[in-house]
């Protein structure tokens, strides 16, 4: 009982604070403490709750025995990360999306190829690609390899349909100016197509994190080494073990914003003169 | 309309990449066939042999479709072996999940646009949310809700209302925001009180929004119930049907699901365009 109530005292607090903290928006410093105010209270809340109503480990662990878990296993945990994330996301998402942006710049030279090619890359993007992940589980065995074919498959096509409609967002203005200046294709793919299609490459490539992580997941339940995050995430559920599971959760969530932020922070390198980066 | 030539061409082309695959990934196994047969194969006898085999390693096209064909059309509806069985309760699941997660996220980019304490709590863990991969929970959902009692439909709704949830809110903020400045002077200076400036401005105003983010939702929808069918051990639907397929080596009808779930999504996505076709030409936004 007295933790329910300590967990609504503390919410109460944190509910008044951020209605001062509020008041006074504009500075970054404001916006960030009311984002972790509600963070920090969602996770107080979330154990008060479970002690308080004596929710048992097997439904839902509180935080403080996750972080406990989490300390206690750091080995298998880096173990499984570089399993799944390292050799089967990462590898995966730099051949998808290198592959996708060297088809579209091939694409791109065929307004025939492009105009066919658009509708069926935008219609598969919205297919459940995941579902190939048992294909592909078949036929590059249990590794990494067939997480890795997975995250291609599910990258390609989102990333394809980004990339040539960045390309196409050169005006036909600064077209006509480089062919004044007697601009040759590879010059006016290097120094202008590219250089403006490279916010719609990087919205193509941030998005398709995501889509990483998650079709190397997805991929491991249908069979892997056993190491790797969705290996261990299915086999803990099947032995009640929930605190492994939200520790490996946590480690997923991690690496999925480390891995969103490192690409928003070289698109900030690469795209530092578009009007969304100069505000 | 003149993209139908271009876009047949595609389809025409990916059609012969996966035919010539299909006799280069199956021939190894006719080819040790015929081996151990002690026979060796002419060129023309191993295609037709490649295209027929009964666990291919990629089945051909026409051995998908008749597969679908088999067993939508020719089993009847109700019997286990039927497609459009397993297809639906993966598709009442998804819907469900739609419906719930759709409701949710509107109410809550509401509450976001009218309060800025909520906007600058909530919204940035929205956001980084959406860089989480929320799939890896799905397993957890379904074990967990199964121990408490809750089984069938709602625990697979629950991952689809999750994974189309966010979306949803994310779309609607920048929708019900879209309106800009000029447009809300105007409603202040007819004096117009909150509740009209929603009716009346932001929640027209947000309708492109909504149907581009409720596509979206949609087939995330149905990504989060099949992968929700997965954990709880090939019972029924898609997902089952692709893990029993996988169990089995039954390639023909992973293929075979997977392309029911490839139709559903377009048939969703579609019906979604539809109605945003309809609603944006009665509003007068058709462009």
């Amino acid at each position: 009982m007295s933790w329910l109530l300590l967990g609504t005292v503390f919410w109460v607090g944190a509910l008044v604070l951020n209605l001062r903290l509020a008041r006074h928006p504009g500075s970054r410093a404001a916006r960030l403490a009311v984002a972790a105010v509600f963070g920090v209270t969602l996770l107080v809340v979330w154990e008060c709750v479970v002690r308080g109503l004596g929710v048992p480990g097997v439904i839902l662990p509180p935080p403080s025995a996750i972080a406990a878990r989490f300390a206690a296993s750091t080995h298998i945990l880096w173990v499984d990360f570089v399993q799944t994330f390292v050799k089967g996301a990462l590898s995966g998402y730099a051949m998808g999306c290198g592959a996708a942006v060297l088809t579209a710049i091939a694409v791109d030279r065929f307004e025939f190829l492009k105009r066919g090619l658009l509708p069926v890359g935008n219609f598969v993007a919205a297919l459940p690609i995941i579902g190939t992940a048992p294909i592909l589980v078949m036929w590059f065995g249990f590794d990494w390899q067939s997480k890795a074919a997975v995250v291609v498959a599910m990258v390609f096509f989102p990333m394809l349909v980004n990339t040539v409609q960045g390309l196409e967002s050169a005006t036909a203005m600064q077209r006509d100016l480089m062919r004044t200046w007697s601009a040759g294709r590879g010059q006016t793919l290097m120094k202008l197509t590219l250089p403006a299609a490279m916010p719609f490459i990087f919205n193509g490539l941030k998005i398709c994190t995501t889509l990483a992580l998650i079709g190397a997941i997805v991929a491991e339940f249908f069979g892997s080494p056993i190491r790797g995050m969705g290996f261990r995430i299915s086999t803990e559920v099947g032995r009640l073990a929930l605190d492994m599971v939200w520790a490996e959760i946590t480690v997923a969530a991690l690496a999925g914003s480390a891995f969103y932020g490192a690409v928003a922070l070289i698109e900030k390198g690469v795209t530092f003169w578009h009007p969304s980066q100069r505000g | 309309m003149r993209s139908v030539l271009p876009v047949l061409t595609v389809v025409a082309a990916i059609l012969g990449i996966w035919y010539a695959a299909s006799v280069w990934m199956n021939s190894t196994w006719t080819l040790d066939q015929a081996q151990r047969a002690g026979t060796t194969p002419t060129f023309s006898e191993m295609v037709t042999d490649t295209l027929a085999q009964e666990r291919p390693k990629l089945p051909a096209p026409h051995q998908v479709a008749r597969e679908l064909w088999e067993t939508t059309v020719e089993k009847s509806i109700t019997s286990r072996r039927s497609l459009v069985h397993h297809a639906w309760i993966t598709l009442s699941a998804a819907l469900a999940g739609f419906a719930i997660g759709t409701g949710l996220g509107i109410l809550l980019a509401v509450g976001i646009v009218h309060s800025r304490v909520m906007d600058m709590s909530v919204m940035p863990w929205a956001i980084a949310s959406q860089t989480i991969p929320i799939l890896a929970i799905a397993p957890m959902i379904i074990v967990v809700l199964n121990s408490v009692g809750v089984t069938g439909l709602l625990p697979k709704a629950i991952i689809s209302a999750y994974l189309s949830f966010f979306p949803v809110v994310v779309g609607m903020v920048s929708g019900l925001r879209s309106p800009d400045a000029m447009q809300m002077d105007l409603l202040r200076t007819y004096s117009a009180s909150r509740a009209q400036a929603f009716w009346k401005l932001r929640l027209p105003a947000s309708m492109p929004y909504l149907f581009a983010s409720l596509k979206v939702g949609v087939a995330a929808s149905l990504v989060g119930a099949i992968v929700g069918e997965l954990p709880t051990g090939a019972v029924a639907g898609l997902g089952a049907r692709l893990l029993a397929g996988s169990y089995y080596g039954q390639t023909v009808q992973i293929w075979s699901a997977l392309f029911m779930a490839a139709i559903l999504a377009a048939l969703m996505v579609g019906a979604i365009g539809l109605v945003q076709r309809i609603t944006l030409r009665r509003m007068g936004m058709a462009r």
